[in-house]
């Protein structure tokens, strides 16, 4: 799957701290900006700033407008990083599946001595 | 062999630029260490059935070099290298690492700590993976979702951990 090297996908999107403190609070519901705005304790500009950019990878959702604007998580979005971390770990249960095995081995050599 | 509890690796993210993959295995560290820094052993699990490996080399003392290269099914070469930072045997070793299928693979080379602590001859195994540019992680990200191959030296940003 080829992604684009720009700031245009889910794992720059989600690389700022705060954009992941928007989607903390968003995973548990949807929430009105101003909501948002209190509860992260942000100017509000900077919240929208970010919203905006975790729109455009479509990590979360808006419905209604101006000041009764909500926004909930769209997690569906985010799977490329989930998947991604899944596969990596699974990569690395095989290899320390392996080095058990060697480690096995290993302790049979030394109780042998 | 009898194996007890959850022998399955746990990757999570501290923070934008750092993996950290945790592990626990049945043996004392020194057995652990001598698994991680001898080639013969190395070419015995970092493969990760994933292919063969290739290229096997570790000259460990400070400012040594060392470079891990595997024929992967289906994708071809992949190889890493780096150069070995801080040693402290059984304890903890700080690397270098570059992924040689981006450019200036160097200049974007992730720094890797592993830390080996031992209780009732088990090992706790910490490997902790900062990468020092975004470009770096970017690319090697990227690389990685397109061959399938997830590389141990991926570096990853992000939510996953609080998504579970």
């Amino acid at each position: 799957m080829a992604r684009a090297a720009t700031t245009a996908d889910a794992f720059n999107a989600v690389a700022e701290p705060r954009r992941r403190q928007i989607l903390d609070v968003l995973a548990s519901g949807e929430r009105p900006v101003n909501e948002l705005v209190l509860q992260l304790g942000l100017a509000q500009p900077l919240v929208s700033k970010h919203l905006r950019v975790l729109r455009e990878v479509g990590a979360v959702e808006v419905r209604g407008d101006g000041r009764r604007r909500f926004y909930r998580l769209n997690g569906e979005a985010l799977k490329p990083i989930h998947d991604w971390v899944r596969t990596y770990e699974q990569t690395w249960s095989e290899r320390f599946e392996q080095m058990d095995v060697v480690l096995d081995e290993l302790k049979e050599q030394e109780e042998g001595r | 062999m009898t194996v007890t509890g959850s022998r399955k690796a746990t990757v999570t993210l501290p923070s934008d630029r750092q993996i950290l993959i945790t592990r626990e295995f049945d043996a004392p560290r020194e057995l652990v260490w001598k698994a991680w820094t001898t080639p013969e052993l190395v070419r015995r699990w970092w493969h990760a059935n994933r292919g063969e490996m290739t290229v096997c080399e570790i000259d460990l003392r400070v400012g040594g070099k060392w470079r891990y290269a595997m024929q992967a099914d289906g994708f071809g070469e992949v190889g890493f290298h780096g150069e070995y930072r801080e040693i402290e045997p059984f304890e903890r070793l700080v690397s270098t690492e570059a992924y040689e299928g981006i450019p200036d693979a160097d200049a974007h080379a992730a720094v890797d700590t592993l830390t080996l602590t031992e209780v009732d001859g088990r090992t706790s195994m910490t490997v902790l993976v900062e990468h020092p540019t975004k470009e770096g992680r970017d690319m090697h990200i990227e690389s990685g979702m397109e061959d399938g191959m997830q590389d141990a030296m991926n570096l990853l940003e992000g939510v996953a951990a609080e998504l579970r």
